[in-house]
């Protein structure tokens, strides 16, 4: 087993409209994710990140350049259920995702299509379940839920097909605040605890400050990567993108820019107090 | 005054094991030009709270009076209600369905009987305030436009109803932090220009603290706080207890306070910090 979850060469996407024009919403993208890494892609709405995510499942395949799950080929069309089963999608809308009208059953229906044994549906069901902390609610149906413990069944409805790595587009954006608290513990307990590799689409930037790794897309390449301090600590860059940067990493800067003797790569109320 | 709620109670499901009290007699004034923030965690009873303000929902008890008219009463028409008081869903470009932009938009003055000329004027003007350009989209299809641009489509199609007051529920979720900006300052825009009293809905205490002057807290179908902003974010430990939280910029200035640095914590944004605290380190550095 390789050391390398995904692989992306000089991918390139275009999508063809009505009129013949195609529009290209991937230029020669180049990115490797690391097995067991945490990595977040921020971007603005259009940036392509959506269409990156859908690459990496197959659910779109490259106009030119590859794209490696786990060392497969998505252009190899007899490794697409291998390539779904590694690689794990959750999406933006979680009333898109449920398909049952009872928790578990919802959980169950991955499996149930690979032909996974009954008992092992049965162990696989309850563990998903057990891990994004919604046990108690097996037996209820899932649009009486909150948006955030929707989500949370969608995710372990994926954790339910085994996924080395789990991709979440906006998993977030729709979700108030005790919903998002709730994802993102789920989603950090999955990387560090059941050791899934995690790829995780976000407008929010305090989402991506505990990453191991941040991307930054913009009209459909890579922009800017790195650390989130090494990220973060180009606020001018960020805000021309029109991104985001922390408040108190904002206000870190503007003190800067009027002199005042701090580090650049302030990420948190903490690290703000102590510098000053 | 402008909106005038009294006693007001809702009940779902009434006399059935499913009955849920969603607003919990509510007391409630808005004077004309305020910018009110409606907050409060999911299933608190804002949505509840402002589908009875434009006559959506008819109150289980109590009265809503809006710019002077009961809008409780039976014998008062819909019609007068809507045009009182414009509701911008959240996600409302999912209500788009017209084939062009100027379409849509004109759908609602069309329905009041305006002649066409007004229609136009009416069209445009409401293009304009939410920062879409007339000539070149009003002839598109609402559906093949971005997404930010559909959600200033569908808040146009409410402005373009005249409404003197305007509440808007979550108008930025789902955007990026630059579309996000655009669409509040567009808000900002028809509050000061238009004279437009606007209830915001928002998960955001950023947008928040940097918009309105009044904020009103739901929790449990009751208003739990009502206040200035500068009033109802210094209470930290409540709001967290509510579920809700305060601006990260007002957070660490408490946090910077209670070590024992002699500043206000009575910061709402950015710039107010940067002030405050460049004051201090320059009496500091001074002493």
């Amino acid at each position: 087993m390789s050391n390398t979850m995904i692989n992306i060469e000089n991918l390139t996407y275009k999508y063809s409209t009505i009129d013949e024009k195609s529009f290209t919403a991937l230029k020669n993208v180049n990115l490797t994710v690391d097995s067991g890494e945490f990595l977040v892609i921020l971007g603005h709405n259009g940036s392509g990140k959506s269409t990156l995510a859908k690459l990496m499942n197959a659910l779109l395949l490259p106009t030119s350049g590859n794209v490696f799950v786990n060392g497969m080929d998505t252009k190899d069309e007899e490794k697409l259920w291998d390539i779904r089963q590694t690689a794990g999608m959750v999406f933006q809308n979680p009333d898109n995702q449920l398909v049952a009208t009872i928790v578990e059953e919802d959980v169950a229906f991955g499996p149930e299509n690979q032909g996974v044994d009954p008992r092992e549906i049965r162990k696989r069901v309850d563990k998903s379940l057990e891990i994004v902390e919604m046990s108690e609610y097996k037996n209820h149906a899932p649009h009486l839920l909150s948006g955030g413990q929707k989500q949370r069944i969608a995710i372990a409805g994926v954790l339910a097909m085994n996924p080395k790595c789990i991709i979440l587009d906006e998993p977030t954006a729709m979700l108030d605040p005790i919903g998002r608290k709730e994802v993102m513990k789920t989603i950090k307990k999955l990387n560090k605890e059941e050791n899934k590799t995690i790829v995780h689409i976000t407008h929010y930037m305090e989402e991506a400050v505990e990453a191991d790794r941040i991307v930054v897309m913009e009209k459909g390449e890579i922009v800017m990567q790195g650390t989130p301090k090494e990220v973060f600590s180009k606020v001018k860059e960020m805000k021309e993108i029109g991104l985001d940067v922390p408040q108190v990493t904002e206000l870190a800067y503007e003190l800067r820019k009027e002199g005042i003797d701090l580090p650049t790569d302030i990420l948190t109320v903490e690290e703000l107090v102590m510098a000053l | 005054m402008m909106i005038k709620i009294e006693n007001l109670s809702y009940v779902y499901n009434p006399e059935s094991p499913f009955e849920t009290k969603a607003l919990d007699n509510i007391n409630l004034e808005v004077e004309k030009g305020d910018f009110v923030g409606l907050i409060g965690h999911t299933g608190s009873g804002k949505s509840t709270l402002v589908q009875h303000l434009n006559g959506l929902i008819r109150p289980t008890e109590g009265r809503i009076i809006i710019d002077g008219i009961d809008i409780t009463k039976k014998e008062t028409k819909l019609r007068a209600i809507r045009q009182e008081v414009g509701l911008v869903f959240q996600y409302p470009e999912y209500q788009l369905f017209e084939e062009t932009v100027y379409k849509d938009i004109a759908f609602g003055p069309k329905n009041l009987g305006l002649n066409e000329t007004e229609v136009d004027s009416r069209v445009k003007k409401a293009m304009e305030l939410v920062g879409l350009d007339f000539e070149k989209i009003k002839d598109r299809s609402p559906f093949e436009l971005s997404g930010g641009q559909k959600r200033r489509v569908a808040i146009a199609g409410v402005v373009a109803m005249n409404p003197k007051v305007l509440i808007l529920d979550e108008p930025t979720a789902g955007l990026d932090p630059k579309g996000r900006d655009e669409i509040l300052g567009e808000i900002q825009n028809l509050y000061e220009k238009e004279n437009m009293t606007i209830i915001l809905v928002s998960h955001s205490m950023e947008d928040i603290a940097k918009l309105v002057n009044k904020i009103v807290v739901m929790h449990k179908g009751k208003i739990a706080m009502e206040g200035a902003p500068r009033e109802i974010f210094k209470n930290q430990e409540r709001l967290e207890d509510l579920g809700l939280g305060i601006p990260q910029v007002t957070y660490f200035m408490k946090k910077y306070k209670s070590e024992g640095h002699s500043v206000s914590d009575d910061i709402l944004t950015i710039d107010e910090a940067k002030e405050e605290l460049l004051n201090y380190l320059r009496r500091r550095d001074n002493a």
